[in-house]
């Protein structure tokens, strides 16, 4: 009686818990269909054997001096990541004359004096504001989040990044828009507060590619993607010798557990043997219920 | 197997055992018998210690470089990232061996559900282990903390103001776990100092936990006593080391899977955005392994109800031994609690579903829904379960398939057959 009632019971929570998934599900759907899909792009740097397009980290960083850092700091990058293997890899010479552009305050000297000087491979990037209350001020009160690992601070990485460069739309009419404020597709509130940065020709590329505005997008998101995981590329190498030594030591684990093993199963066998004649008698007593002794 | 007094053979060994038994402990860690039949769900043990080990050993190595202060622990951080050696793949192995630690928590924990592990004589092996779990949790959460990105500061925020909840000394508490008035520098720093710590006393835990182990020895997945005589269990070593080794190694493949593919699917990418006590984050969310309780905490309309349930969930399984009252240990045999056990994995799995989800309109009601059944599942279909339940037969031991009468002639005139080497069918 009372297990039967358990069993109805069981019956009934499933198929509560069938509604309740078929309305979490539905649920759920509902709310993907707001969810904008992003910009495909084809990202060299994505998969595992995934690396950097050189030529367009190169172009990017251009895009990202001569654009971006007016306003948005990347201040976790030094100029000699320029130079370092897996990154843009410009030469030596040229990053050290791209650093020296850029002075920095240092100090104080001997004579108790700060002084300026132009940046080394060592320094980092310059920051185009003093503080973030002047980047804050200077912006309209939205302050232009420093870049360094802008791509893996925000849902959809680079996709999101390329997405919202190339996602400014006219507003409809009737969209009230405050002065300072933009539409974009891609933004959270599609409220942005950064005017679309890239215009066809806005940079003049020193390779000669030609600057159309998803070639610019494409190129800096790249770089930026890289200034936010710059071992990316050591990563994905590194990931695969990794991947083909546990498989290789995998396999030889599984065949000396089945080896050793194998032994255990043997041995069980020849052991059987001597406990053959217990589990006869066992088995016969608790058939007929005799005493064992007294078996023959 | 081998129960017998260990001596060693050399006088020199002799007379070092005698002072200090080291070898008759490492004696008794590789002949500590363990029964045959145990499964691939029974290697998860030796998973953890890895990851325990594993944890402990990259989080030194992070301590030499990470600087516990509010304006510096972010930078800091990146400073791993890009210009200690290798640092990317110690702080990526990490924070995704916390979530893979968790992975196999759970899997131990419901095995341990799943085969009536809790049940006598394995009461203590069950307790310590809820310990080492609710340590776990504190030191991941104070882990999460101390990069100081914008989820690891409001996270902090929330769960600190949950002890806001008790009445009268609440605000004090609060104050005193800040050492402040608000979340700041000294917070940070006691939860870096903490987090250090814990590890370590999760250690000793786990040597708690395997000694209680080596008391009744392991479970099995028929859940009756082996008899250690009749030839049922093997020596630890090779046999389980093998078997956790490979079990070992498949896990790994996943986490390193994560480790250089997908490092931050895991995490949040707000926690790339550094701390800033004016902005609140649209939705505040723990790390996954803590979305169960996220969504009971949630679930209950009032601040001090939610925090009571929250902790009653987790202190509720430390009388789980008294409340699950079946005489019969495995869910092998119980083909009741086998059905009320896999709904109990799908609630939970719902609970962290709705842990991650906002807490409005049916996300609500089907959170309460689920921490309901929750509390339902052991505070009255277990000890029902354990009254009324029929459970099938038990076998007369784990190499035995169930001795049915019938049958019992038959086998009976083959084993003898077998024995004598004389014709069955001639057998009298």
């Amino acid at each position: 009686m009372k297990e039967r009632m358990l069993i109805r019971l069981n019956n009934l929570l499933v198929k509560v818990f069938f509604i309740v998934f078929v309305i979490t599900i539905s649920g759920s759907a509902n709310s993907e269909e707001k969810k904008i899909e992003f910009i495909k792009n084809n990202w060299s740097f994505e998969g595992i054997f995934g690396t950097f397009n050189r030529a367009s980290l190169q172009r990017g960083y251009q895009v990202y001096q001569e654009v971006c850092s007016g306003c948005h700091s990347i201040q976790h990058l030094s100029y000699r990541n320029l130079a370092e293997k897996g990154g843009p890899e410009f030469t030596l010479d040229k990053v050290k004359s791209i650093a020296a552009q850029f002075e920095i305050l240092d100090g104080p000297n001997d004579d108790g004096e700060m002084f300026t000087r132009p940046r080394r491979l060592s320094d980092k990037f310059a920051n185009p504001y003093p503080n973030v209350q002047a980047a804050t001020a200077a912006n309209g009160g939205a302050y232009p989040p420093d870049m360094s690992v802008l791509v893996k601070a925000r849902k959809g990485e680079w996709n999101y990044i390329y997405s919202l460069l190339l996602g400014y739309e006219e507003v409809s009419a009737g969209y009230e828009l405050d002065d300072g404020v933009y539409y974009n597709k891609y933004m959270p509130g599609n409220k942005i507060m950064m005017s679309q940065p890239l215009f066809e020709g806005a940079v003049e590329y020193a390779d000669g590619t030609q600057a159309t505005e998803t070639q610019m997008a494409k190129d800096v998101t790249t770089f930026l993607t890289w200034a936010a995981e710059p071992h990316l590329e050591a990563r994905h190498k590194m990931g695969f010798k990794v991947f083909i030594f546990l498989i290789i030591l995998l396999t030889l684990v599984y065949f000396s557990k089945q080896k050793v093993w194998s032994r255990l199963d043997s041995k069980e066998n020849s052991d059987q043997k001597d406990e053959t004649f217990d589990k006869v008698e066992r088995a016969v007593t608790e058939y007929e219920g005799e005493d064992p002794k007294t078996f023959k | 197997m081998s129960e017998e007094k260990y001596v060693p053979k050399s006088k020199l060994a002799r007379w070092f055992d005698s002072r200090l038994p080291l070898l008759s402990l490492s004696h008794h860690l590789t002949e500590y018998p363990t029964p045959k039949n145990l499964n691939y769900w029974w290697t998860f043990g030796g998973i953890l210690t890895f990851f325990l080990i594993a944890q402990i050993v990259t989080g030194i190595i992070l301590a030499m470089h990470y600087v516990a202060n509010t304006d510096l622990a972010f930078d800091s951080i990146e400073h791993i990232m890009r210009n200690v050696n290798y640092g990317w793949l110690i702080r990526y192995a990490h924070a995704n061996g916390s979530s893979m630690f968790f992975l196999a928590v759970y899997i131990h924990i419901f095995r341990g559900l799943y085969y009536g592990s809790h049940k006598p004589p394995r009461e203590m092996i069950w307790i310590t282990g809820l310990i080492i779990y609710l340590l776990m949790m504190s030191t991941a959460f104070m882990g999460y903390t101390l990069p100081w990105g914008q989820m690891s500061f409001w996270a902090a925020t929330v769960v600190s103001n949950l002890f806001g909840a008790i009445p009268l000394v609440g605000e004090n508490i609060t104050a005193w776990l800040w050492g402040g008035y608000s979340l700041g520098n000294p917070t940070l720093n006691r939860f870096y100092s903490l987090h250090y710590f814990f590890p370590f006393l999760i250690f000793a835990l786990v040597v708690l936990h395997i000694w209680a182990l080596h008391v009744p020895g392991n479970n099995n997945p028929m859940g009756i006593d082996v008899k250690k005589n009749r030839n049922e269990t093997m020596s630890f070593h090779p046999y389980m080391v093998m078997k956790d080794l490979l079990a070992m190694l498949v896990f790994i493949l996943i986490f390193l899977g994560f480790v250089f593919y997908a490092p931050n699917f895991l995490g949040h990418p707000d926690n790339y955005i550094p701390a800033n006590p004016l902005v609140t984050p649209a939705h505040i969310v723990p790390e996954w392994y803590l979305l169960p309780f996220y969504a009971i905490l949630r679930a209950i309309p009032s601040k001090l109800g939610g925090v009571i349930f929250m902790f009653a969930s987790i202190f509720i399984l430390v009388l789980l031994p008294w409340l699950d009252t079946s005489k019969v240990r495995s869910a092998v045999f119980r083909p009741l609690y086998k059905k009320f056990f896999w709904v109990l994995v799908v609630m939970v799995i719902l609970l962290a579903y709705l842990g991650a989800k906002p807490p409005e309109g049916i996300y609500v009601i089907l959170a309460r829904i689920a921490t309901a059944y929750y509390f339902i599942h052991f505070l009255i279909i277990l000890p029902l379960l354990g009254r009324y339940e029929k459970t099938s037969p038990l076998p007369t031991s784990i190499s035995d398939p169930v001795l049915d009468k019938p049958n019992i002639v038959d086998k009976f005139k083959k084993t003898a057959g077998k024995y004598e080497g004389e014709n069955v069918d001639t057998f009298k």
